[in-house]
């Protein structure tokens, strides 16, 4: 990589005039600092968060701000994971955002497979419903759902937060996961299904053996945007969740910026070590796949929120 | 053509065809059920619900459209409607500019750029609820960040979410941070963009911005287009962030419409009055969505979609 980059530039060099290498040099030396100023300014928040959960008690307030913490205080973190219950609601929270991205995951590419690989009557008009459905604003269907889960008695409850993502996610976004995957599904060989029917195999088989594993990218994305999704919502577990038994982390971190204990008498440094351990398993998950993430957003266009 | 098929075959082909029908319907079964529960029935049920007064105890009562005459004669409509439309025509443009000149410097082929856009993705993962609260404390008029890099530059301190005339650019800049999946897509859409046109246009002797106006541009016009249709659809519904950070205030200047329409639904329990809200929400953004489909034909560009 650097061998060939190097050899490049020896070959421009020779090629270029010295003025307008000069000019050349003047304006990657510009693109960089630009490039980093960017970065700066995009990582600033996120340095931020981390610096404070770090700052002994008190520090948090001082102006000018202090940018790193002396001293480091680690134990910022085990007293938030010690005095509060966020490790309730970091339990609640896997277990909502586990449990509604595997339905997600099953039952959209169960209609993927259906929209991509099937013919049946209506097909191309009930597809155009379900990319219509991504135009609904959810807001409107929220007060009416909210009375239905209501009249279920599934208010309190995690249900209404997994149960929508078993059915395809109805107007809560599922749409885009059964649109990403049936892109996806649409590029596989017909011949594969073909080869599979004369062999004597059922769709359902088809479906499980033979596109689902070669969907795999398309799944991960859609794993990925949903598990993140869920783990960051904040309105539904709040329209949802009122009681503490199943408050997430979302609405946890909330509670805290007004409870007695942290957001009343100002705890920055506790708040933002909160703050930091709800960014961890999100940050890993960017980390460890990103290349279907970017891939995912490119394809469908999803806003990943 | 149909007709003649159908009577050429055989009965036993038509029973495989019906078959198959049934096949495509139970694998889509899934989505259809959750289409019929949690879209199709809470739409009607919600353009019932606007008609009537409910509050979840008795049962829904008929009061014709007293429900929007109300809202024609209250003053906050007017305020949230006001404060909304300010933020998302404010900050619909900002945030595309912002994240079409990002993906620009990510488009160019240079050493370390992978670096560049894993960092300016970054700050679009993090939870919104941990970035409000994140912002309400760099937003702090007495010790925050953000004056503090004001007072860099010799500039005083500004009182940001605690001012009714700095609250809502502040809720601008706040959004700014979050422009990563726009220019994922931006980025994408650049790449697509066939190096021989750029080229072409430089030996006829095209600068970098006529290329980028003439070229680059029409290109790219699907992809803008479809952030416009998409960022305009979702800041009409801002609502976490001034949930969070300023419940509206101060003096209603964050008062964002479904913050208003939340209000009303979860806090007062006027499900009617809600409903009819989001009823006219949804008409809003359907107008401009519309708007934005009837411009496009004068805008954007389709390539391969005739001359």
């Amino acid at each position: 990589m650097t061998v060939r980059a190097s050899s490049e530039l020896m070959t421009a060099r020779v090629r270029t005039s010295t003025a307008y290498r000069l000019r050349g040099g003047l304006a990657m030396i510009l693109t960089y600092a630009v490039l980093i100023l960017i970065a700066a300014i995009s990582s600033l928040p996120m340095f931020w968060m981390i610096s404070t959960s770090l700052k002994p008690y008190g520090r948090e307030f001082v102006f000018p701000p202090e940018w790193i913490p002396v001293p480091v205080v680690w134990s910022n973190y085990i007293d938030v994971w010690g005095e509060s219950s966020i490790h309730l609601y970091t339990i609640n929270s896997f277990l909502v955002a586990g449990l509604a991205t595997f339905g997600t995951i099953l039952s959209c590419s169960i209609v993927a497979f259906g929209f991509a690989r099937l013919q049946f009557f209506g097909r191309d008009l009930l597809f155009g419903v379900l990319v219509a459905t991504l135009m609904l604003p959810g807001i409107v269907v929220l007060v009416p759902t909210f009375i239905l889960f209501h009249h279920l008695n599934w208010i309190d409850t995690p249900m209404p937060l997994i149960v929508p993502w078993w059915f395809g996610g109805g107007a809560f976004g599922g749409a885009f996961y059964v649109f990403l995957m049936r892109q996806f599904m649409l590029q596989l060989p017909l011949e594969l299904d073909e080869a599979a029917l004369v062999d004597g195999a059922s769709h359902l088989r088809i479906y499980w053996q033979i596109i689902l594993p070669l969907a795999k990218p398309a799944l991960a994305a859609t794993g990925i945007f949903s598990f993140i999704h869920h783990w960051n919502d904040f309105l539904h577990p709040l329209i949802f969740l009122h009681a503490e038994t199943w408050r997430t982390l979302a609405l946890g971190l909330r509670f805290f910026m007004f409870s007695e204990t942290y957001g009343n008498v100002g705890r920055w440094n506790l708040m933002m070590a909160a703050a930091v351990v709800m960014l961890l398993p999100v940050l890993i998950l960017f980390f460890s796949a990103q290349r279907y993430f970017i891939r995912g957003i490119a394809l469908t266009g999803l806003t990943g929120r | 053509m149909a007709t003649a098929r159908a009577l050429n075959q055989p009965r036993r082909r038509d029973r495989i065809h019906w078959r198959q029908h049934l096949r495509g319907y139970a694998f889509i079964s899934p989505w259809i059920v959750g289409f019929l529960m949690f879209s199709a029935y809470p739409v009607f049920y919600s353009a019932f619900l606007a008609f009537t007064d409910y509050d979840l105890l008795s049962a829904p009562e008929f009061v014709g459209t007293r429900n929007f005459t109300k809202m024609a004669g209250d003053r906050l409509f007017y305020t949230a409607l006001g404060n909304t439309a300010y933020f998302t025509f404010i900050s619909v443009p900002l945030q595309l500019a912002l994240a079409l000149g990002m993906a620009l410097l990510l488009n160019l082929k240079l050493r370390g750029i992978n670096l560049f856009r894993t960092t300016f993705y970054l700050p679009t993962v993090v939870p919104q609820v941990a970035s409000v609260i994140l912002f309400v404390y760099m937003y702090n008029p007495e010790f925050g960040v953000f004056n503090a890099i004001l007072g860099w530059f010799g500039l005083p301190k500004l009182g940001w979410l605690a001012n009714p005339t700095m609250a809502k650019p502040a809720f601008v800049i706040m959004s700014l941070w979050h422009v990563g999946a726009q220019m994922v897509i931006f980025l994408a859409g650049l790449q697509a963009v066939p190096t021989a046109l750029q080229e072409a246009a430089s030996i006829d002797g095209a600068g970098v911005l006529r290329r980028f106006w003439h070229v680059t541009v029409p290109m790219i016009s699907p992809v803008i287009f479809f952030n416009l249709v998409i960022g305009i659809i979702g800041s009409f519904q801002v609502f976490t962030s001034a949930y969070i950070a300023t419940d509206g205030g101060p003096k209603h200047a964050t008062l964002f419409y479904v913050l208003w329409l939340y209000r009303h639904a979860f806090e007062n329990f006027r499900m009617g009055y809600a409903s009819a809200l989001g009823w006219i929400l949804l008409g809003i953004i359907l107008i401009f969505t519309a708007i934005n489909f009837a411009a496009s034909r004068r805008w954007v560009y389709y390539e391969g979609a005739g001359a």
